[in-house]
């Protein structure tokens, strides 16, 4: 049987800081308000980089940590929501950008849970011998679809991109994941229309984060056979620090890592999970091969756990 | 159960999710403005509301709860029903 890991990661963010001071200069809000409802500081958002830039940067450098070369990846994945040309896809102007010749290519849109279903995706790629080594990738260049004058969503979102290689292994380093949609919730976060921007129910999406979705993780736990309290770290979804903290207490381990980048780079959706995962990483805050519970959720409304082995 | 031990209800409520002190939880009190309970706070008081009173407080009404006389009214109203 032949199962799939994480190699490496590698994460690529704007060098632009857009602070919560510069934000008060631009809509009427100020920097205790926004911390205190969302919990972020700071976000990167991009000048002139694209989607493609960003998912091609953080790609590079996933691949330069795994010890392979473009020649052996054969599957390239890209979760993004915020990607404005159609064709060619994301992934395939990654693949042109790295020099990857011949790979499965294509893009995925489940907005904020992205990388997990993609992830997923990869996983079973390699798992039915379709792929061998593969890169998954999360990329949004957010500042594109925000509505700059909404003060409701303009000090939330933000820019940015993670990726992993993923190869085959003997042993099981991505558990089968646990996905799931509430369709009936849609309107809750919407991107639509011609010129479209991100709008959101904040009480209602709040609502469901922190009240319907605990269970859920602890699901994605059990599905991988690892106790809430053997994880060795938690990385949600990016979304605010106001849903991160009770999802984390509900989980009952409170002695594991959590994620919180979302503090540094706002609300990146499907790229905030591989940003968040590659800094603790690079850190080496979490041990290679300790169990982390990946958790994605958002716009759809969509989620998609798994448990991952550490690189 | 009477529109004032609602109010002794929602007091202890407000108490545990948003720090409230119960003296200042009266029915003239808005929850934003006087007691200082923020959008997401607001929805953790309406869901700590439905399990302890047995109601359905939709989302759509939660925006016309201003004050906590509104609340221990919709909550009486709807244990009535």
């Amino acid at each position: 049987m032949t199962f799939s890991r994480i190699v490496s990661m590698g994460h690529y963010q704007p060098s632009r800081v857009l602070t919560n001071d510069d934000l008060a200069q631009m809509v009427d809000t100020n920097d205790e308000w926004i911390q205190s409802r969302v919990g972020i500081k700071e976000r990167r958002i991009a000048d002139s980089e694209t989607v493609a830039d960003m998912a091609s940067a953080a790609a590079e450098k996933a691949l330069a940590g795994s010890g392979l070369s473009a020649a052996d990846i054969d599957l390239v994945v890209v979760a993004t929501t915020s990607s404005i040309d159609r064709c060619p896809n994301v992934a395939t102007r990654v693949a042109k950008k790295l020099g990857i010749t011949a790979p499965g290519a294509f893009d995925l849109n489940t907005a904020c849970s992205g990388f997990s279903y993609a992830l997923a995706t990869a996983d079973h790629a390699i798992r039915a011998g379709a792929s061998k080594n593969a890169i998954v990738i999360g990329a949004e260049k957010l500042s594109d679809i925000t509505d700059w004058t909404d003060r409701t969503t303009c000090v939330i979102f933000a820019d940015g991109a993670g990726a992993a290689v993923v190869s085959a292994s003997d042993t099981e380093g991505i558990s089968p994941v646990l996905w799931g949609s509430e369709p009936d919730k849609g309107d809750a976060v919407v991107i639509e229309g011609w010129r479209p921007y991100i709008q959101q129910a904040g009480q209602t999406v709040f609502r469901w984060a922190t009240f319907s979705l605990p269970k859920l993780a602890v699901e994605a736990c059990e599905r991988a056979g690892v106790k809430p309290q053997e994880l060795a770290a938690f990385v949600p979804h990016q979304a605010n620090l106001r849903i991160i903290e009770p999802l984390a207490r509900k989980l009952g381990a409170p002695d594991i890592i959590v994620a919180r980048d979302v503090v540094e780079s706002g609300n990146t959706s499907a790229a905030s999970i591989p940003m968040a995962l590659s800094k603790l990483v690079e850190r080496r805050e979490i041990p290679s091969g300790a169990p982390v519970l990946l958790f994605g959720f958002g716009g759809g409304l969509t989620y998609a756990g798994q448990v991952v082995r550490c690189p | 159960m009477t529109k004032e031990e609602i109010v002794a209800g929602l007091a202890e409520i407000l108490e545990e999710v948003a720090g409230v002190n119960p003296e200042d939880v009266t029915e003239d009190k808005s929850f934003t403005d006087d007691l200082d309970v923020d959008s997401l706070s607001m929805v953790e008081v309406v869901v700590a509301a439905e399990e302890k009173f047995g109601v359905k407080i939709p989302d759509d009404e939660v925006q016309n709860l201003k004050s906590v006389g509104d609340a221990a009214t919709f909550v009486l109203n709807q244990q009535a029903a």
